[in-house]
C-alpha cells in the first residue's frame, strides 16, 4: 500500500521534470541578463509614490516566481535591516501571505498534463497581489 | 500558453544580455537552473514517495476523517461541481488540510492527485476546469495557520520574538485567500456569461 503510493509519486515527479527546468531556465535568464532588475527599477518610482518600500518590491514580485527566490530576498532584508525591525517584520509577512503561482501552475498543471490554464494564471497573480498588498497595510499599521 | 511566457522572458533575457554584455552570466546561469530544476525534481521524488506513503496511513488511521469533517461542508461550497464522495474531493480536503499546518511538501502531492481525479471528472481534456482553477487559486493564496519556515529563518537571524509576525501573516493570507475565491468567482462568471452569448 505504501510501496503503490510511492511509485505513483516516482511517475509524478518524473513527469514533471521537463516542465520545471524550463521554467527556472527562462526565469534564471531573465534574471541573470539583468533584465528583471531593469523592469523593477522601471516601476519603482510609481510605487515609493504609493507609499510602497521600495526595499521589499523586488521580494513581492518575486514571490509569485519563485519561493526559493523570494525567501532569499527575505533573508537579504533580515540581514540588512533586522529581524526586528519593520522591513524584516514586512519582508516576513510578505513571504507568508501568498505562495509561489507559477511554481504550482507549472507543477500541478504539468503533472496532469494540462495545457489551456484558463484563468488561473490570473486569479492567482491577482491573490499574490491582494496578500502583498494586505501584508503592507497591516504591517504599516501594527509595526509603524 | 504558460509555455509561451516562459519563451518569452528567455527571449527577452537573451537579446538583453546581448546589449548589455552579461551573456557569461546568462551562460552560466543556464546550466545551474536546469540542475537546479532537476534537483527540485529529483527532491519532489522523496518528497512524494514519502507523503503519499504516509497520506495512505493517515487515511486509514481515520485521522483525516476528523479534520475533514470538520472543513468538508466549506470546501464542497467552494467546489460545487465536484461530487462529495468522488475521490477528487478526499484529495481537495487532505491538500487543503496540509496547506494550513503548513506543510507544502504534503499539500503537492495531494493536490497533484486531486488534478488528476478533476481531470478524469472533466472528460479528460487538456484545459484547466473550473475547480481545477479554484483548486490552483486556493494553493497559490496558501492559507497558512503557522509560517513555519519563516519563523525558524527569524530565529536564526535573532529575532527577540520571531513568532509576532503569525498575526500580520494570517491576516495577509486570509485576504489573499478571500480575494482569491472571490476573483476565481468573477472570472467563472465572465467565462458563463461568454458562453451563453
Amino acid at each position: 500500500m505504501f510501496v503503490e503510493g510511492g511509485k505513483e509519486g516516482f511517475d509524478i515527479a518524473i513527469s514533471i521534470i521537463p516542465y520545471l527546468v524550463g521554467m527556472l531556465v527562462s526565469i534564471g535568464v531573465f534574471r541573470a541578463s539583468g533584465a528583471m532588475d531593469a523592469c523593477i527599477h522601471f516601476v519603482q518610482p510609481l510605487l515609493t509614490y504609493l507609499g510602497i518600500p521600495p526595499e521589499i518590491v523586488p521580494q513581492a514580485i518575486v514571490r509569485p516566481i519563485s519561493g526559493n527566490g523570494a525567501l532569499g530576498l527575505m533573508i537579504d532584508t533580515i540581514k540588512t535591516h533586522g529581524a526586528d525591525s519593520f522591513l524584516g517584520r514586512l519582508a516576513s509577512t510578505i513571504q507568508g501571505a501568498s505562495d509561489t503561482t507559477f511554481y504550482i501552475i507549472t507543477v500541478y498543471f504539468g503533472a496532469v498534463g494540462i495545457r489551456k490554464i484558463g484563468d488561473s494564471l490570473k486569479v492567482g497573480l491577482l491573490a499574490d497581489l491582494v496578500g502583498a498588498i494586505a501584508a503592507i497595510v497591516v504591517c504599516t499599521i501594527m509595526f509603524k | 500558453m504558460i509555455n509561451l511566457i516562459w519563451a518569452f522572458l528567455f527571449l527577452i533575457g537573451v537579446v538583453y544580455a546581448a546589449f548589455n554584455g552579461t551573456m557569461p552570466e546568462v551562460n552560466k546561469e543556464i546550466f545551474e537552473s536546469a540542475k537546479e530544476g532537476v534537483t527540485l525534481c529529483l527532491g519532489l521524488i522523496f518528497i512524494m514517495v514519502f507523503w503519499l506513503g504516509i497520506m495512505k496511513i493517515a487515511e486509514e488511521s481515520g485521522l483525516l476523517d476528523r479534520l475533514s469533517k470538520v472543513v468538508k461542508p466549506f470546501l464542497k461550497r467552494l467546489y460545487p461541481e465536484v461530487p462529495g464522495d468522488h475521490p477528487a474531493m478526499g484529495y481537495i480536503v487532505t491538500n487543503f488540510i496540509a496547506n494550513l499546518f503548513g506543510l507544502g511538501n504534503a499539500a503537492t502531492p495531494a493536490g497533484i492527485k486531486a488534478m488528476e481525479e478533476l481531470k478524469e471528472l472533466n472528460g479528460g481534456k487538456d484545459e484547466a476546469s473550473r475547480s481545477m482553477i479554484t483548486l490552483l487559486a486556493m494553493n497559490t493564496a496558501g492559507l497558512t495557520l503557522i509560517p513555519t519556515t519563516v519563523i525558524a529563518i527569524r530565529m536564526k537571524y535573532g529575532s527577540a520574538s520571531p513568532t509576532d509576525i503569525v498575526g500580520t501573516t494570517l491576516i495577509a493570507t486570509i485576504c489573499s485567500t478571500t480575494a482569491a475565491i472571490l476573483f476565481d468567482r468573477y472570472y467563472y462568471w465572465r467565462r458563463s456569461r461568454k458562453n451563453t452569448k
